[in-house]
C-alpha cells in the first residue's frame, strides 16, 4: 500500500489480552478463542421517521475485547452504539429492522424488557453527567439504590470496587460525601464510568467518552479503557482515528449508515480490505 | 441633508424621553401605594394586631390574629390541592405527552389562568357551600387550590424541561425505569424550581379576596373547624375598609400593610433563590 | 423474562439478583397519574361551565336571552337584567385600555429598545413587585388616597374644560366609572407591560440590525424594525390586558359606587359584572335573585374565556417562545 508510510506503525499495535494472537493481515476469527460473542448483528436497520439512519448492518462483536466503530461524524456511529442497549429508543419515532442477539436473546424480542437489558449493557456519554444532587457516592451507587439494592456491606463494597476498577478510589476516598459535580472533568467521566459498573453490566458502550478532555485526562480514560476490558466487553464509538487505532482490538467502520467494513485494528489500519476504509484512514474525505 | 438628521436623532432622543416618562407612570402607583402603606399603616401596627381578636362593633382596638392565622390555614388547604394537581401535571407535559395533546393542554392552562377569581368562588359556592349547607375553610381553601393548579403546572413543566436531558439518557442507561429516572433524577434536580413555583403561586392567592367572599365567608372569632367559616386577612381589610369605623379603616392599613410585606417577603426571597440559574439577558 | 445469563460470570447474577425486577407497573401506573393531573385543568374548565349553567338555569329559563337587553335590576320586584353592569364591565375597561396601553407599550418598548442597559433589570423588579399587590389593597388605596384626590383635583378640572360634552357633565361623588377605569388601569399595566416585552424581546435581531446597518436611529429602527414585526403580539397583549380587565373585581367594586345604572357621564357612580357579584352574593334572599348572579357569573366567564382565548391565539402563533397566561 503507497500510504502505509502515512501511518506510524508503533501508534497503531493495539494492545491486546494476552490470549489474543491475531497475525498481522488475517481475518480475526468472530471472537477470542472457545469465547462466544457479545453481540451477534443481524441484517440490522434503524430509521428515524421515514430516513434510514443505519442500512443492513451485520456485525459480531467479540466478548472482553475493545471494538472501536470509526466513521465521518453523521455515518451512524452513535446511533449503531446506542442500539446496543436500545438507548436508540429514547428519540421518539424510531423504527428497527433485523435483530441484535445478546446472549442468545434478540433484545428486541417483544418480551424483552429494556430496563433489564440496561442493566446488563451500560453506556458512558461524551459528555459526563454525574448528577448534580448527588455525592459521589450517591453517584457511583445510584444504580444499584434506585433498583433496589438495600445491602449496606454489599453497597460499600461495590462501591470502593468500582471506584478502583475505574482508577479514581485514591483521588476520593477521602470525600466521597462531596457532591459529584466538584470534580475535574476527567474525574467526572471516571466517576461515570464507575457509576456504570457499579450495576456490573456485562458491556461497556462508550460514546466518544474522551473528546470532551484535555490530552492528559484522555491518556488516563484510554488506560483505563485497557484495563477495564479484561473484565467487559468495551465498544467504543470515537470520531479520533488515532485514538481508535491507540485503544481498540478490533474496527468497524461506518460510511452513509452501512457497514463498510470490520476486521482487526491492526488489519484497518495497515492492509484494509475495502476502497471507501483505505481512504477514510488516510484522510482523503472526513 | 444635515438638518434632516439631527431632526431625526431629536426625533430618537425624545422618544426615548417620553417612554422613559411613560416607564415612570407605570411604576409611581407602586411608589404611591407603598407610601400610603407605610404612613397609615406603621402606626396601626402594633402589638395587638398581632396578637388580638377584633373588637365588637364600635369598640376600638383589636386585632386581626384570627385573620392571619386564618390565611395561613387556607393557603395549607389550597396547597394540598394545588401542589399535588400542578407539579405532576406539569410533570406529564414535560416528560411525557405528545407535542399536539401538550400545545392543547398548554392552551387550556393558560386559558384558565384568565378566569377571574370571583368566577373560582361561585364555582366552589355552588359545588361545595350549596351542598353542604355551610360557609367553611375547606371551600375557600378549594377555590384558592383551583387558581393555584394552572399556575403550578406551566412553571413546573418549564422547571423540568431545563434539566439538562443527559441526565435523563444517563439514569436510562443504567437501567433504572423511566417513572424513577423522573421522580429521583429529574424532578430531584429541578427541586428549588419546583419550590420556587410553589411559593410564587401561594404568594399569589395570598392575597384574594374575591373568591373567598362567598367561601370562607370570614369570620370574627376563631375557627376551631374547617368546615366551618374562617376569616382571612384579605377579606378583614376589605370589610373594614368598607365599614364606616375609622378605627377599623385604621386596621385595614394595618393590616394590608402586614400582608403586603409578606408578598414581597415572598417575592423577594424567590428572586434570590433563582438568582443563581439562568442568567437574565435583557 | 430474563435474558440468559452466560455461563462464566457468576458474580453477574449477584447483582443482577439483588436488584428488584422490573415490572413495567410501576412506569405505567405513574404516567397515568401523572395524565390524569394535567387532565385536570380540562376538568376544570368543564366544572366551571356546568357550575356554572346549573346555578343560572332558573333564571335562564325565566328571562331568556332579555337578560343581556334589560337594564332593571330590582330584587324586591324579581326583576334582573344584565345590561347596566354589561355597560359598567365594558365602559371601565375600555377606560382602563385608553389609559393603560399606550403607557405599557413605551414602557416595554422603553425597557427593550431605548433604555440603558443598567436600568433595565431595576424597573423590570419594580413593576413585577407591582403586579403582586392585591386588588384589595389597591383598592384601599383607591378609596382614601385616590377618590378624594380625583374629587378634588382633576375631576372638577376635568368638568371645567369637557363639562360640555356628556361624558364629564353630573355631579362629581368621587366614586365613578372614571374612577374604576383608572383602578383597573393601574391594575393591567404590569401585565400589559411584561407580556409585550416578551414578545418585543422575540424579534429576532437580524431585523433590528438590517434597520441599523442602513443608517436609522434607535428610533426609527423600533418603529420601522421591531413594532411592525410584532403588531400582532402586541395585539395579543393587549386582549390578555382586557381579559384581565374584564374580571377585575376588589379594587374596582371599592371606587365604582356599585349603582345599577346606564348614565353617559362617567362621574357617575357604575357597576361591573364581577361587582355585583362580589356586592351582592351573599345578600341574594331569593332562589331567582341567587340564579340571577349566577347567570351573571356566567356572562363574566363566557367574555373573559372569549378574550383569553383571542390572545391567547394572537400570543402563540406569534411565537412558541412567549410564555403569557402563567404570569403572576
Amino acid at each position: 500500500m503507497e500510504s502505509a508510510a502515512i501511518i506510524d506503525p508503533p501508534m497503531i499495535t493495539p494492545v491486546s489480552s494476552p490470549q489474543q494472537q491475531v497475525a498481522s493481515g488475517s481475518e480475526p476469527t468472530a471472537a477470542a478463542p472457545e469465547r462466544p460473542p457479545a453481540f451477534e448483528v443481524e441484517r440490522l436497520s434503524i430509521f428515524y421517521g421515514e430516513k434510514k439512519a443505519i442500512e443492513n448492518v451485520t456485525l459480531t462483536i467479540p466478548s472482553k475485547m475493545i471494538t472501536a466503530i470509526i466513521g465521518p461524524s453523521g455515518c451512524g456511529k452513535s446511533t449503531l452504539l446506542r442500539s446496543l442497549n436500545r438507548m436508540h429508543e429514547l428519540v421518539p419515532q424510531t423504527r428497527i429492522e433485523g435483530k441484535v442477539v445478546f446472549a442468545g436473546e434478540d433484545i428486541y424480542a417483544p418480551h424483552i424488557d429494556p430496563v433489564v437489558v440496561r442493566r446488563r449493557i451500560g453506556m458512558v456519554f461524551q459528555k459526563s453527567n454525574p448528577f448534580p444532587t448527588m455525592s459521589i457516592a450517591e453517584n457511583v451507587l445510584v444504580g444499584l439504590k434506585l433498583n433496589g439494592v438495600r445491602d449496606r456491606a454489599f453497597l460499600r463494597e461495590r462501591l470502593e470496587q468500582s471506584l478502583r476498577m475505574a482508577a479514581l478510589w485514591d483521588e476520593v476516598k477521602n470525600d466521597l460525601h462531596k457532591p459529584g459535580i466538584s470534580l475535574s472533568g476527567g474525574q467526572q467521566q471516571r466517576l461515570c464510568i464507575a457509576r456504570a459498573i457499579a450495576v456490573e453490566p456485562e458491556v461497556l458502550l462508550m460514546d466518544e467518552p474522551a473528546s470532551a478532555l484535555d490530552p492528559i485526562a484522555t491518556a488516563k480514560i484510554e488506560e483505563l479503557i485497557h484495563e477495564l476490558s479484561s473484565n467487559y466487553t468495551v465498544v467504543i464509538v470515537t470520531h479520533n482515528m488515532q485514538q481508535a487505532g491507540r485503544c481498540s482490538d478490533y474496527t468497524a467502520f461506518l460510511y452513509l449508515g452501512r457497514l463498510i467494513e470490520f476486521a482487526s485494528t491492526t488489519k484497518i489500519f495497515t492492509n484494509p480490505s475495502e476502497r471507501q476504509t483505505e481512504d477514510y484512514i488516510t484522510g482523503r474525505f472526513g | 441633508m444635515k438638518n434632516s438628521h439631527l431632526w431625526r436623532k431629536t426625533k430618537s432622543a425624545l422618544a426615548s424621553a417620553a417612554s422613559f416618562v411613560c416607564a415612570l407612570l407605570v411604576i409611581a402607583p407602586l411608589a404611591l401605594v407603598f407610601l400610603h402603606l407605610l404612613r397609615s399603616g406603621a402606626s396601626a401596627v402594633n402589638w395587638s394586631f398581632f396578637t388580638e381578636l377584633p373588637k365588637p362593633v364600635g369598640v376600638a382596638g383589636g386585632g386581626m390574629v384570627n385573620a392571619i392565622a386564618g390565611s395561613f390555614e387556607l393557603l395549607g388547604l389550597a396547597a394540598l390541592v394545588g401542589v399535588p394537581v400542578g407539579v405532576f401535571g406539569g410533570v406529564y407535559l414535560a416528560e411525557y405527552g405528545t407535542v399536539r395533546g401538550n400545545w392543547l393542554l398548554r392552551f387550556v392552562a393558560d386559558v384558565l389562568n384568565g378566569v377571574p377569581s370571583i368566577i373560582w368562588g361561585v364555582v366552589v359556592y355552588g359545588l361545595v357551600v350549596l351542598r353542604f349547607k355551610s360557609f367553611s375553610a375547606y371551600a375557600g381553601g378549594l377555590a384558592l387550590g383551583f387558581i393555584m393548579i394552572p399556575l403550578i403546572m406551566r412553571t413546573t413543566e418549564e422547571v423540568l424541561l431545563l434539566v439538562p436531558a443527559g441526565y435523563r439518557e444517563a439514569s436510562l442507561a443504567l437501567g433504572i425505569s423511566r417513572w424513577k429516572t423522573i421522580v429521583h433524577i429529574v424532578m430531584k434536580t429541578a427541586i428549588k424550581g419546583i419550590v420556587t413555583a410553589i411559593l410564587l403561586a401561594l404568594a399569589r392567592v395570598a392575597g384574594e379576596t374575591a373568591p373567598l367572599l362567598f367561601t370562607a365567608f370570614g369570620n370574627r372569632f376563631w375557627n376551631h373547624d374547617l368546615s366551618e367559616p374562617i376569616a382571612a386577612l384579605p377579606l378583614q381589610i376589605f370589610s373594614y375598609a368598607i365599614s364606616p369605623y375609622d378605627d377599623w379603616h385604621r386596621q385595614a392599613w394595618a393590616g394590608a400593610l402586614v400582608l403586603v410585606v409578606m408578598i414581597f417577603f415572598v417575592n423577594i426571597l424567590v428572586r434570590f433563590l433563582t438568582r443563581e440559574r439562568v442568567a437574565r439577558v435583557l | 423474562m430474563p435474558i440468559a445469563v452466560a455461563p462464566e460470570r457468576p458474580a453477574v447474577r449477584s447483582t443482577i439478583d439483588r436488584m428488584a425486577p422490573p415490572s413495567g407497573l410501576g412506569d405505567k401506573v405513574f404516567k397515568w397519574f401523572t395524565l390524569a393531573m394535567a387532565l385536570a385543568v380540562v376538568a376544570l374548565v368543564f366544572l366551571v361551565g356546568w357550575q356554572l349553567a346549573r346555578g343560572s338555569s332558573l333564571a335562564i329559563h325565566r328571562f331568556g336571552f332579555h337578560f343581556l337587553a334589560t337594564s332593571t335590576w330590582d330584587p324586591v320586584a324579581e326583576q334582573f337584567g344584565a345590561l347596566p353592569f354589561i355597560y359598567g364591565t365594558a365602559v371601565s375597561s375600555l377606560i382602563a385600555l385608553i389609559i393603560a396601553v399606550p403607557l405599557s407599550i413605551a414602557t416595554a418598548v422603553y425597557l427593550t429598545e431605548l433604555a440603558p442597559l443598567w436600568i433595565r433589570q431595576p424597573i423590570v423588579s419594580l413593576i413585577e413587585m407591582l403586579a403582586a399587590i392585591p386588588s384589595v389593597i389597591l383598592g384601599l388605596w383607591g378609596i382614601f388616597v385616590m377618590i378624594p384626590w380625583l374629587r378634588d383635583h382633576p375631576f372638577p378640572f376635568l368638568k371645567k374644560i369637557f363639562g360640555w360634552t356628556p361624558f364629564f357633565s353630573g355631579p362629581i361623588y368621587g366614586v365613578s366609572m372614571l374612577a374604576g377605569g383608572i383602578i383597573i388601569a393601574v391594575m393591567i399595566l404590569p401585565i400589559i407591560t411584561s407580556v409585550s416585552r416578551e414578545i418585543l424581546r422575540s424579534v429576532p435581531n437580524l431585523q433590528r440590525e438590517a434597520a441599523y446597518a442602513l443608517g436609522a436611529t434607535r428610533w426609527e429602527v423600533t418603529r420601522i424594525a421591531v413594532l411592525s414585526y410584532a403588531k400582532k403580539g402586541l395585539f395579543g397583549a393587549v386582549i390578555l390586558g382586557l381579559g384581565r380587565a374584564l374580571g377585575e373585581t376588589m379594587a374596582v367594586t371599592m371606587v365604582i359606587g356599585n349603582t345599577p345604572q346606564i348614565r353617559a357621564s362617567l362621574f357617575a357612580p357604575g357597576y361591573t359584572l364581577a361587582s355585583v357579584i362580589a356586592n351582592e352574593f351573599t345578600e341574594a334572599t331569593t332562589d331567582v335573585y341567587l340564579q340571577a348572579l349566577f347567570e351573571i357569573g356566567l356572562v363574566l366567564f363566557g367574555i373573559t374565556i372569549l378574550a383569553n382565548l383571542l390572545a391567547q391565539l394572537l400570543l402563540k402563533t406569534m411565537g412558541s417562545t412567549i410564555k403569557s397566561g402563567a404570569v403572576q
